[in-house]
């Protein structure tokens, strides 16, 4: 009857000797598949049910689409608790989605894996047993860039992000190991779509380089117009603005563009170019890093699914912290705060034939973890 | 005039219908819905006051919605963390008390609406429509951008405030809650358009001169309508946060406001039920549509412009087959 | 901030008032002669937008994906209009603000559906990239002055239809008097149709012109139709005149305020949190604009009560 709720009960085929579990997992899967956003929930979805056909985990799946709204998302959390009875949450994509279910949902003995999104407060103060983030911590990319810039000798930064608490800490995060000097500081507003104020600042700026964090399609528009403007000053921002999705639609301009993320098509790890090409073969198109980060979250799931009883909830919690999958970024430990130990690396904006794509140019941060761990009590 | 009344009748045995089904079946989930329905039902009860009575279009209503959010909010979160809000020059402290909630969303919203609707009252037209919109904008933009309340993350309120004599965490307790403050809302505007300000207010909408002549001033007529209008509004959102035990930007965004016509007039301009009846339908389709396809948004849309087109005076003008019930008196 | 810098800006405020008016110009005139308001006019730049954005992947030509993009949305406004719009002529705003809200989630999901949830790409054409040199050593992109001559181009086309043409006299007949025109034989629903397309064709245009330097998405028509109509508002509603000077103070304000909010708070604050402050306040400054101009002028800068 519901085409959304798209029961997906794949068949288990006898995996693990040995492993006895009653019944299969229920997954309940929140993320945004209607409205301006609808991309990255789609791609988090699309890795999600990848990793399950390939694993073919006792798994079944209720997705709902939260339409990007606050409200909604906790509606629906509730929804799924109560009437679906589901064990495990997964898919939210924003931030302040995040904060709005995920303290509820692990407080009622639920698990929650973040595929996406990872605010400070649910790695610090805020922590708890039942949440696992499988994505990043939202100053991962941006620590691993101040690193990487102040070690290839870039004097002088401008820092640019949205006047909102993920755009600030996403600039926190870069000052946080940046050892050169900050020219500018720029928050825009929310939504902003035209840059040009923004630009002839940039331009009579004294820096070496531009930093800048704006997702969707303010670093769409951002990134076309900087192009066309003249300005020559190097660009580096964390991947979501020069996500596949993103680089199709800014096209040339993004050219050379350096970026950070954990994962990227042509990473050499075992395992990615297989996901790259099945991914492609069902969806038609490139994987993203949110379907990458769907496809992480899903095995890890089935390889938890497949140790322990969801139901015992500590042995499933024990078979999650192991992670016990092969991440498609690579290597994949949780940190004590269930936050990911991975390697950032950089990747260029580089043109393969007629694709505007990135190509991995070195390790940023190697074995990185975040910072807030240490005001994590568990 | 005689099947309206007979409509209202059957929208309250629904209200008490449903979620006594929902808990004997235990489907805590409907009832979560049912509250919702109410809710948005209040804040839409708020908005009907000024747009049906007072003829008054705003497009600002969120503005309350979210300050009462936030007022649940805020006193909330610094009573969960035993930090005061202020020390000098006296002490206060943040409360989990739903009746002080409710007390401080009421004045504050009156307070607000006070000074933006005196503000807004010199216009007219598309302009107050526009002006309303301007300062709804103002808040969230603030919201997003004001750190101390956690911007566009929100605020969390991880237990639901109290309520004295009941637990307030019992879906059907909350519920509840809300539907006895729904029918006192309901009960306070019936009693407000039946009576002299709410006489001279619908003449006011439907011939300004001719009040003018009596020596009424429209002008504080409709200010004083705009306050209560906007206090109704403030205490949903009030209660909104605690259902969501969450508070958020989005509850100031111009799409609330939206919503929150939309409600009204799915329902019936100036029908007492008719944001009841409007809230109910729009939270029924939401659920049947988001189910169908992902693309659900289209059908929505179409059902909206149906009504428009041919249910003229909406739900309730539909169901009871004749114009609006206020201009027959 | 140097003078230079600042002249900069205020060309760069400029600029994006002209871009407003491309939008608000549509809007304004829809009002004015049909007293609509219609919410869906952001629906249309967007369906003005995507169609430029898929006749330029097709065909490779800028000029055919502007032609398109004029087509198209005037297609659209034309079907918009026999089949619902012109229902709600003689209805109140609220059911026109419903019936049009309805519109923007059938045109959104509708755009969704045939071209997916993934931003199109769109870029300006060869011949207008890069930036070109003005006096005081000013680099400014071509393409952006481009928009400039578009909009003025816009605007003087605008004032010339409506004193100079028939079709011009007509619309001034129908503003002051809707009956009368009817009256004299015009064929009133043809004209409301016309004016219509011809609203829509220009939103169409904006979304084109404007998605060349911005994102082509879903959702990309709402943000600019509040700018509209606070542009609009603060001009009179009605008024391509006013709809001008509003949409140039409100790209000024806006540009500014982003601009010169933060330097101020930094002479007393500490620069992170005057950055902040000032670019939340700037983030307001429209509104605030808007509020303060109807305070003084109820009905906008140009605009008849």
């Amino acid at each position: 009857m519901k085409l959304k709720s798209l029961m997906l009960a794949a068949c288990a085929a006898a995996m693990t000797a040995g492993a006895a579990y009653a019944e299969g997992v229920k997954v309940g899967m929140i993320t945004t598949l209607s409205g301006g956003g609808a991309g990255l929930g789609i791609d988090v979805r699309d890795g999600f049910m990848l990793a399950m056909k390939k694993t073919g985990a006792d798994i079944e799946l209720i997705v709902e689409d939260d339409q990007r709204k606050p409200d909604v998302a906790v509606q629906l959390a509730d929804k799924l608790v109560q009437s679906e009875k589901v064990d495990v949450l997964t898919g939210i994509i924003w931030s302040n989605l995040a904060m709005a279910v995920v303290p509820a949902v692990t407080a009622q003995g639920k698990f929650y894996l973040s595929p996406n999104a990872g605010p400070s407060a649910l790695a610090g103060k805020g922590c708890h047993k039942n949440y696992f983030n499988v994505s990043w911590q939202n100053d991962a990319f941006n620590e691993a860039a101040g690193a990487w810039a102040s070690e290839n000798g870039i004097g002088k930064v401008f820092l640019m992000a949205p006047n909102y608490p993920a755009g600030k800490d996403m600039i926190a995060g870069f000052k946080r190991f940046y050892k050169g000097e900050v020219s500018d500081e720029v928050y825009t507003k929310l939504g902003q779509t035209d840059y040009a104020a923004e630009i002839a600042q940039i331009k009579a700026s004294d820096a070496d380089m531009i930093y800048y964090f704006l997702p969707g399609g303010m670093g769409i528009s951002f990134m076309k117009q900087y192009a066309g403007s003249g300005a020559e000053k190097p660009v580096m921002g964390p991947a979501f603005s020069f996500d596949q999705g993103i680089l199709g639609a800014i096209g040339e301009a993004a050219l050379g563009v350096k970026n950070t993320s954990h994962w990227s098509k042509d990473l050499d790890v075992p395992g990615n170019a297989e996901f790259v090409a099945a991914f492609q073969e069902e969806f038609g198109r490139l994987p993203s890093l949110y379907a990458a980060q769907g496809y992480d979250t899903g095995l890890l799931l089935a390889s938890a699914a497949a140790k322990a009883d969801v139901k015992d909830a500590d042995a499933f919690r024990a078979a999650l912290e192991a992670a016990d999958f092969q991440s498609v970024r690579g290597d994949f430990k949780f940190a004590p705060n269930h936050h990911p130990i991975h390697t950032i690396y950089m990747r260029e904006v580089v043109k393969e034939g007629d694709v505007v794509t990135n190509k991995v140019i070195g390790v940023a941060a190697k074995d990185h973890t975040d910072v807030y761990g240490a005001d994590c009590k568990m | 005039m005689r099947r309206e009344p007979l409509i209202n009748a059957l929208i309250v045995v629904g209200l008490l219908a449903v979620p006594l089904w929902a808990y004997m079946a235990d489907e805590p989930y409907v009832i979560t819905l049912t509250t919702k329905v109410v809710i948005l039902a209040l804040a839409g009860v708020g908005l009907n006051l000024a747009l049906g009575l007072g003829g008054l279009v705003s497009l600002g209503h969120a503005m309350f919605f979210g300050i009462g959010g936030y007022a649940a909010g805020i006193l909330a979160s610094h009573a969960q963390s035993y930090d005061p809000i202020m020390e000098w020059p006296f002490l206060i402290e943040g409360t989990q008390s739903m009746p002080v909630i409710w007390l401080l969303a009421i004045v504050v919203s009156a307070l607000v609406a006070l000074a933006t609707g005196a503000l807004s009252l010199r216009t007219s037209g598309v302009y107050f429509i526009m002006i309303t919109l301007a300062f709804g904008q103002m808040f969230y933009y603030f919201t997003i951008s004001w750190p101390a309340y956690g911007g566009e993350d929100g605020l969390s309120i991880y237990v639901r405030d109290h309520f004295p004599g009941l637990n307030t965490l019992d879906p059907i307790q909350f519920y509840g809650l809300c539907f006895v403050i729904l029918l006192l809302a309901l009960f306070v505007v019936a009693r407000l358009a039946r009576s002299g300000f709410g006489l001279a207010l619908n003449a006011a909408r439907q011939n300004e001169a001719r009040v003018r002549a009596v020596g009424i001033e429209p002008y504080r007529l409709r200010l004083m309508a705009f306050i209560i209008s906007g206090a109704i509004t403030g205490l949903a959102g009030a209660l909104y946060a605690d259902l969501n035990r969450f508070v958020s930007p989005t509850m100031f965004s111009w799409q609330t406001s939206g919503e929150i016509m939309v409600f009204v007039i799915l329902g019936g301009v100036a029908r007492l039920f008719g944001p009841v009846a409007g809230a109910a339908l729009f939270i029924l389709l939401e659920e049947v549509l988001g189910g169908l396809s992902e693309y659900w948004h289209i059908y929505l849309g179409a059902l909206l412009l149906i009504v428009v087109l041919f249910a003229r005076g909406g739900l309730i003008g539909l169901l009871a087959g004749q114009g609006k019930g206020d201009d027959d008196d | 901030m140097n003078l230079i810098l600042l002249i900069e800006q205020l060309l760069n405020g400029l600029q994006f008032g002209v871009m407003l008016f491309l939008m608000a110009a549509g809007l304004t005139l829809i009002f004015g002669v049909m007293g609509l308001i219609n919410l869906a006019h952001g629906s249309l730049y967007m369906v003005g937008a995507f169609a430029a954005a898929a006749v330029a992947a097709a065909t490779g030509s800028f000029t055919l994906a502007l032609i398109a993009s004029l087509a198209a949305a005037a297609l659209a406004g034309v079907i918009v209009e026999i089949v619902v719009i012109r229902r709600l002529y003689d209805r109140d705003h609220l059911d026109q603000v419903l019936a049009t809200f309805a519109l923007i989630l059938i045109f959104s999901e509708g755009t969704r559906w045939v071209f997916g949830s993934f931003p199109l790409y769109l870029d300006v054409p060869a011949a207008l990239s890069g930036a070109v040199a003005l006096p005081f050593g000013i680099n400014y992109p071509a393409y952006r002055l481009a928009i400039i001559g578009f909009g003025l181009l816009v605007a003087l086309a605008m004032y010339l239809l409506i004193t100079r043409t028939r079709i011009g006299m007509r619309i001034r007949a129908g503003e002051s008097d809707r009956e009368m025109i009817g009256a004299l034989g015009v064929n009133i629903s043809v004209l409301y149709t016309a004016v219509f397309a011809l609203g829509a064709a220009l939103a169409g245009f904006a979304g084109a012109l404007v998605g060349a330097i911005q994102s082509v998405q879903v959702g990309m028509g709402e943000p600019v139709l509040i700018l509209a109509f606070v542009t609009i508002v603060i001009g009179g509603i009605g008024s391509i005149r006013g709809a001008f000077v509003g949409a140039v103070l409100v790209g000024l304000t806006d540009t500014m305020g982003r601009v010169l909010l933060p330097v101020l708070f930094g002479t007393f604050m500490d620069p992170s949190s005057a950055t902040a402050v000032g670019a939340a306040l700037a983030s307001m400054s429209i509104y605030i604009l808007m509020a303060a101009v109807l305070l003084i002028k109820p009905t906008g800068l140009y605009g008849s009560a």
